[in-house]
């Protein structure tokens, strides 16, 4: 086995340092990039564990934003009641990701940056306009999750550079989301396709109508798609069936999946349909109850 | 190369010893540690046979490496029982025979441990989902259930007939 150096930096200033050695890789929970030393993936010189960092580790939850670190696990996430009620559907894509011993390890971040065309938690992170904030030996910038990824496992950033947070505007109480995958079975496996969507709703005379919408789709492309046809199918509508259809029908036409194991593409185009118009009633139903709520 | 010297806390005890940085928490247990209870099944956290907890939450020891466990708190199938004897998970395993060839079973009980420890009155449904990343080829899973559901009622103080069929 060749060698590796394993440093555990205090602070993001030490990270950043011991990041800049070439070739140098970044652990934080490790649950793919073991899998991928294991299947021959060339030892790193230098693994820099980001666990111990005290400000990555957190949930916070402003009155305009909420930020979660690059070190939060899983289970952190779907144990967190006020995040669940805010953005149910980013935190079941989440609970979505490998099994229970999973989950108390691997973190969304490391789900995004992972670059799974497949992964369950960005749909939802891209419907919600997270940014993420990265910071390198250049300084900080920020991105939005919709532009980060460039293909399978490939995102944008450049070398020392890492992904310190995720950033969510907060959900109004008149906005909420879901997120639906399709597996062969009901856990442990990788979605075939997947469906976000993020919907903002507006009371009227005669009931709720959709007042914006994004809409993402997971599993059908070398990244996640931001179908803007499907949304603007849905805006301006109570869901009726002919809106759900023809959001449907623009997520079949966005797709660009391959035939593999898990499906055709032929099958994967027809179910992100379904996928979406399911996700979309679930998310209206949801805001929906949010808004009578908050009118009594 | 320097290996890394590691001290943590398995199963109440505090534990030194050596590793390289590549090598696995399972790894460590199993050929460092003598730990040979964790079983490696798939080796990439798909089977949950390496399963123990770690500061309270429960992972796949072969998805760890054995130098992240600085400073934490490690609990394996080998604390489960006590002096005072078995565990009411492994009794009820016993009973109900809730094993047949036993490689899964330390992964099993281990998880079904961190199931109980946050939630004490499960239903079948959360537990088939909770233990839905260990797999097991010998019992069709229906008495794993069967004998986590009869330990969760002894554990709460009620000795409950689980019979019956299980609904899913």
């Amino acid at each position: 086995m060749s060698e590796m150096i394993y440093s555990v930096p205090a602070s993001l200033t030490e990270a950043v340092q011991q990041l800049a050695v070439p070739g140098a890789a970044l652990l934080a929970g490790g649950t793919d990039l073991l899998i991928q030393l294991r299947g021959g993936r060339p030892v790193p010189p230098n693994l820099v564990d980001l666990k111990k960092i005290p400000e990555l580790q957190l949930i916070e939850i402003g009155p305009d934003s909420i930020r979660i670190g690059a070190g939060v696990t899983g289970i952190q996430i779907t144990d967190h009641a006020e995040l669940t009620s805010l953005m149910p559907g980013f935190v079941e894509g989440v609970g979505l990701i490998g099994s229970t011993q999973v989950q108390g390890r691997a973190t969304p971040i490391g789900n995004l940056c992972n670059g799974s065309p497949a992964a369950d938690s960005v749909p939802a992170m891209i419907a919600a306009d997270a940014v993420c904030e990265i910071i390198g030996r250049e300084g900080s910038r920020e991105l939005p999750v919709g532009d980060f990824l460039t293909g399978p496992g490939r995102h944008c950033l450049k070398v020392g550079e890492f992904v310190v947070a995720l950033r969510f505007p907060r959900p109004r109480t008149n906005q909420s989301d879901a997120y639906l995958r399709f597996i062969p079975r009901t856990e442990m496996d990788l979605a075939v396709a997947g469906a976000a969507v993020n919907l903002i709703l507006k009371n009227t005379d005669s009931g709720p109508i959709v007042a914006d919408a994004k809409v993402v789709i997971g599993g059908v492309a070398p990244t996640a798609l931001t179908v803007d046809d499907a949304a603007q199918a849905l805006i301006g509508t109570s869901l009726d069936d002919a809106a759900l259809l023809a959001a449907g029908a623009a997520s079949t036409a966005a797709a660009r999946p391959i035939s593999d194991k898990r499906g055709t593409a032929q099958y994967r185009k027809k179910i992100v349909a379904v996928l979406t118009r399911r996700a979309a009633q679930v998310a209206f139903d949801r805001a929906a109850q949010q808004l009578h709520g908050s009118n009594d | 190369m320097a290996k890394n010297h590691v001290t943590a806390s398995i199963n109440g005890q505090q534990v030194d010893y050596l590793c390289d940085s590549t090598e696995s928490l399972l790894t460590v247990l199993r050929d460092q540690l003598g730990m040979t209870g964790t079983k490696e099944g798939c080796g990439t956290g798909d089977c949950g046979a390496c399963s123990v907890i770690c500061d309270g939450e429960l992972i796949c020891s072969c998805l760890m490496l054995g130098v992240e466990a600085t400073g934490s708190k490690i609990e394996t199938i080998e604390g489960v029982a006590d002096s005072d004897g078995l565990h009411p998970l492994q009794q009820k395993f016993l009973e109900l025979a809730g094993l047949q060839c036993g490689i899964c079973t330390p992964g099993i009980i281990v998880a079904a441990k961190a199931l109980l420890a946050r939630n004490s009155d499960p239903t079948e449904k959360e537990v088939r989902y909770w233990l839905a990343g260990n797999l097991c080829r010998c019992t069709g899973y229906d008495k794993i259930i069967r004998s986590v559901l009869a330990a969760a009622a002894q554990m709460r103080g009620e000795e409950i007939a689980v019979a019956g069929e299980l609904t899913v």
